[in-house]
């Protein structure tokens, strides 16, 4: 007899084929061609447009959704890459509802903003499609520059500095290439294998060279990439998950949200996958989100993401919170886990309730307890490996201006360096200025120590 | 409930909505299904002279201009008058109007400018029993090649003339219809009268060419690689048609002369601002042409509502009530003194109103860092283009300063008397008195 939502323990194929492929299809297909055209013309061209402020990496925003409008799609992929060349990818994870969307002026006239992040990719998949590279390289200067970690913050960078000459080398730890747009993902944000596309999309501006399977500390160190390289970009990101310290969290089924959201991306065949009955996440950020949501498209029964603050606290925006719950997702604010339960593997979670005092948590006293077989923990990265002549600041690297280090010739970006927001979008801003600035220095023979 | 039965000329309808002489009244099937939706008359398609019809092109008639979402905004024709026979309309023409006594049915007419030409016809129009002819001396394409159409138009000798052939030779009610592609309209609808016309009819297409293909170099619509004017008409055209028709209503020769008011009416609030301008009625083709004939029954509802709001119930009261207001530049009042003023609780701070204004005006809207945006008094001149720019409706209006306050930007103290350019100090025309 096949599995079904109903089958106790973590088993596969609780949903059949058709109906997996339908709960992970394309959460915002891409517009059509007069869909795009209505859609750009409620832009109202706003002068030092508000949503432009907003996008982090700056994209002239009314520019790009006008020459949508006059029928000149490539060169608004064009405004749109020369800003973020992973343009495509953001189109599709940005959280434009609490960004550019949020501040659109449509949303504050009539709670409905234009619809920014679908007419980006409308633009930029055209392009893309047509596998054209919109920059060509400038002359070669001779300089190599390492980057690690091949995710939004290494490529943007890698790119640029490709773009301006130099030529790249990036070591990742992984065996392909795209970091979190590739592992850490919801797969209905980016379907189709989308972000290998755009990474041997953005590979083919040239002088860019992978190397896989490099872990930094343990196949490579920072001291050789000084010696090898000109200069240093580290975006390796957070390698490492924070640990839940809390009595029975070593029983068995208490996983990491972001290696089952890593799984399921690299999933050949997602019947094949196997998820609880019943399903407990804690955290309050996308990963949690992501993870709860594709835990319950996966068959679930029941799922469960439990906040330890209130809605209003919670990373994850509005829109995704509603997603979830959309999806017959559970959120259960102010609770914080206390212990697992279970004879060897989980069984069950119990939690205390919370509230906040002065601006403190503090427990209620109360307490309940769910079912649980299968028990996600999706409470935050951490940083690891990180070569210790890097000084640390909050637990990442620190770094000032356009991502300069505490060392020379050395620059950050992304969920490794400090500031920012762990989105994609500002590990591409990241990455792109430090490459401008890496290029400032090289070409101008500058210093690019600062003072810390 | 506001009463809509219309009296164009002695002509009688249930309501002043006519369809043009165009398509959509080519044949007894439309006409018959225009009737039925409700229209209160019909002008039939042109009819030329007995003998082969004219042959239409076999690509594409039509060209259009689009505005957001698609929507219809201006549409080109090259489309000829009919090109069915004389006796097949005539026919369907005598067959229509038997059934639909109540409804106005006027028949567009266009033969070469020959009196014999035009007498055989007429004859024949009045056999069917319509209630009025059209001369159709508009058409701007393939027919003024002809000597026909506006060839007639632009020569306001020849439409005195044709006229009066019509008027000698048949007791029909008489319209002509001129074309806007002349300098001063005044001068047609003068001959017209001249030659004894009951009404004008106004404006027939403008000539156009609304796009050019940029892949094979030729206008739209093109027909094997080449393209030709065509007819504009629809919404792009009113405010053209609107001035005309006000030019009409305003020449004191013309006064008395009733008008069919055409060009781009789309809905009840178009019509009435025709009939408000000096139409006694109007004509609607693109709107038919784009939404089909079931258009009218808004137009009916719309012009009916809006009439009890206005406590009026007779079509007839309506008609030209805007011409006396309709002025021109050297009278407009000088000592009129207003400023815009922005509504911030309705400002969604696009900032539209501040790059005009900064880019293109007075530099009279000031933008704060945290895009709250005001007028600047000192140098507003009231122009309006940043009410004009808000895309909400409201949130930007020009109010007047009241007598005897200051304006900032002159420093001169608001008069309550009207004061226009024609005593204007600086008007070079004018004598100063001694």
């Amino acid at each position: 007899m096949p599995n079904t939502v109903a089958t106790d323990g973590i088993v596969s194929g609780r949903l059949n084929n058709a109906t997996l492929k339908d709960n992970f299809s394309d959460l915002h297909p891409k517009l059509d061609d007069h869909e795009a055209l209505v859609a750009a013309d409620r832009c109202y061209f706003c002068y030092d447009a508000p949503c432009m402020e907003a996008c982090p990496t700056s994209i002239d925003i009314p520019l790009f959704i006008r020459q949508i409008s006059t029928g000149t799609a490539d060169a608004s992929a064009n405004t749109i890459f020369s800003q973020n060349i992973l343009g495509g990818m953001c189109a599709r994870v940005c959280p434009t509802e609490t960004l550019c969307e949020e501040v659109c002026v449509r949303e504050t006239a009539e709670g409905k903003p234009v619809e920014i992040g679908r007419l980006q990719r409308y633009a930029t998949d055209g392009l893309m499609a047509k596998g054209q590279q919109p920059f060509v390289r400038a002359a070669s200067t001779g300089k190599s520059v390492a980057v690690v970690g091949a995710g939004p913050a290494g490529l943007s960078c890698a790119h640029r500095l490709a773009v301006l000459g130099h030529d790249v080398v990036i070591y990742d730890a992984r065996p392909k290439g795209g970091g979190l747009n590739e592992f850490g993902i919801a797969a209905y944000k980016s379907v189709d294998g989308f972000a290998q596309q755009e990474l041997d999309w953005l590979l083919s501006i040239g002088g860019i060279t992978m190397q896989y399977g490099k872990i930094l500390g343990a196949d490579i160190t920072l001291e050789q990439l000084q010696v090898d390289h000109d200069a240093v970009f580290l975006g390796m990101g957070l390698g490492g998950v924070n640990g839940l310290d809390i009595e029975g969290s070593d029983k068995d089924n208490v996983l990491d949200a972001v290696s089952f959201i890593a799984d399921l991306r690299q999933a050949s065949d997602l019947i094949k996958l196997p998820i609880g009955k019943h399903v407990v996440v804690i955290g309050g950020g996308m990963t949690a989100i992501d993870a709860g949501v594709q835990a319950k498209l996966l068959g679930a029964l029941d799922v469960s993401i439990v906040y330890r603050r209130g809605k209003e606290n919670m990373s994850a925006s509005v829109f995704e919170q509603e997603l979830a719950t959309s999806k017959g997702v559970r959120i259960i604010y102010n609770a914080q886990p206390v212990r697992v339960t279970g004879n060897g593997a989980a069984a069950g979670i119990e939690f205390a309730y919370t509230q906040t005092v002065d601006g403190k948590l503090a427990l209620t006293g109360e307490s309940f307890t769910l079912q649980a077989d299968q028990i996600f923990k999706a409470i935050g990265q951490t940083i690891e490996g990180v070569p210790g002549a890097l000084k640390i600041e909050n637990r990442k690297i620190s770094v000032t201006g356009t991502g300069r280090t505490s060392l020379d010739g050395v620059w950050a970006g992304g969920d490794c360096a400090l500031g920012g927001d762990d989105l994609t979008v500002t590990a591409v801003a990241e990455g792109r200025d430090a490459a401008i600035d890496i290029h400032t220095s090289l070409i101008d023979g500058t210093s690019s120590k600062k003072e810390l | 409930m506001a009463d809509l039965t219309s009296n164009f000329i002695g002509i009688k309808s249930p309501n002043p909505f006519w369809l043009a002489s165009a398509p959509p009244t080519d044949k007894e099937y439309n006409v018959r299904r225009a009737y039925e939706a409700g229209w209160g008359g019909v002008v039939w398609k042109t009819l030329g002279e007995a003998g082969p019809p004219v042959v239409n092109v076999n690509g594409p008639r039509y060209g259009a201009v689009w505005g957001a979402d698609r929507r219809l905004l201006g549409l080109n024709n090259i489309e000829l008058i009919t090109d069915r026979p004389l006796e097949v309309n005539l026919r369907e023409i005598k067959s229509v109007k038997r059934d639909y006594p109540d409804r106005a049915l006027i028949v567009s007419l266009m033969v070469p400018c020959e009196e014999q030409a035009w007498k055989n016809i007429l004859a024949e129009i009045e056999d069917t029993g319509a209630d009025g002819i059209e001369l159709n001396f508009g058409c701007p394409h393939g027919m003024a090649e002809r000597g026909m159409g506006s060839a007639v138009g632009q020569v306001p000798e020849y439409i005195e003339m044709v006229t009066r052939w019509c008027k000698q030779y048949s007791r029909m009610p008489c319209i002509v219809k001129l074309t806007p592609n002349i300098t001063d309209v005044r001068m047609p609808a003068q001959a017209a009268l001249a030659g004894g016309a009951d009404a004008v009819s106004l404006i027939n297409t403008i000539n156009s060419i609304t796009s050019v293909n940029l892949d094979i170099f030729a206008p739209e619509p093109t027909i094997d690689g080449k393209g030709a004017h065509g007819g504009y008409c629809g919404p792009a055209v009113k405010p053209i048609a609107l001035n005309m028709v006000a030019e009409i209503a305003r020449d004191p020769i013309t006064a008395n002369l009733p008008i069919s008011g055409i060009g781009g009416i789309t809905t009840w609030r178009d019509a009435a601002e025709f009939m408000v301008m000096g139409a006694g009625n109007v004509q609607v083709c693109t709107a038919a042409m784009t939404y089909g004939f079931k258009v009218v029954e808004e137009m009916i509802s719309g012009l009916s509502q809006w009439m009890d709001e206005k406590q009026i119930s007779d079509v007839a009261d309506i008609v030209g009530r805007a011409v006396p207001n309709t002025s021109d530049w050297q009278h407009l009042n000088l000592n009129y003194i207003a400023k815009a003023k922005i509504d911030e609780d309705l400002c969604i701070k696009c900032g539209r109103c501040y790059a005009v204004c900064e880019d293109t005006s007075h530099q009279a809207i000031l933008m704060s860092d945290d895009r709250v945006f005001s007028v600047n008094d000192d140098e507003c001149v009231a122009c309006n283009l940043c009410v004009n720019v808000c895309p909400v409706e409201g949130c930007i209006s020009l109010e007047q300063m009241a007598a005897g306050t200051t304006d900032p930007r002159t420093g001169t103290v608001v008069s309550d008397v009207k004061a226009d350019w024609t005593t204007h100090p600086n008007n070079p025309s004018v004598t100063a008195a001694e």
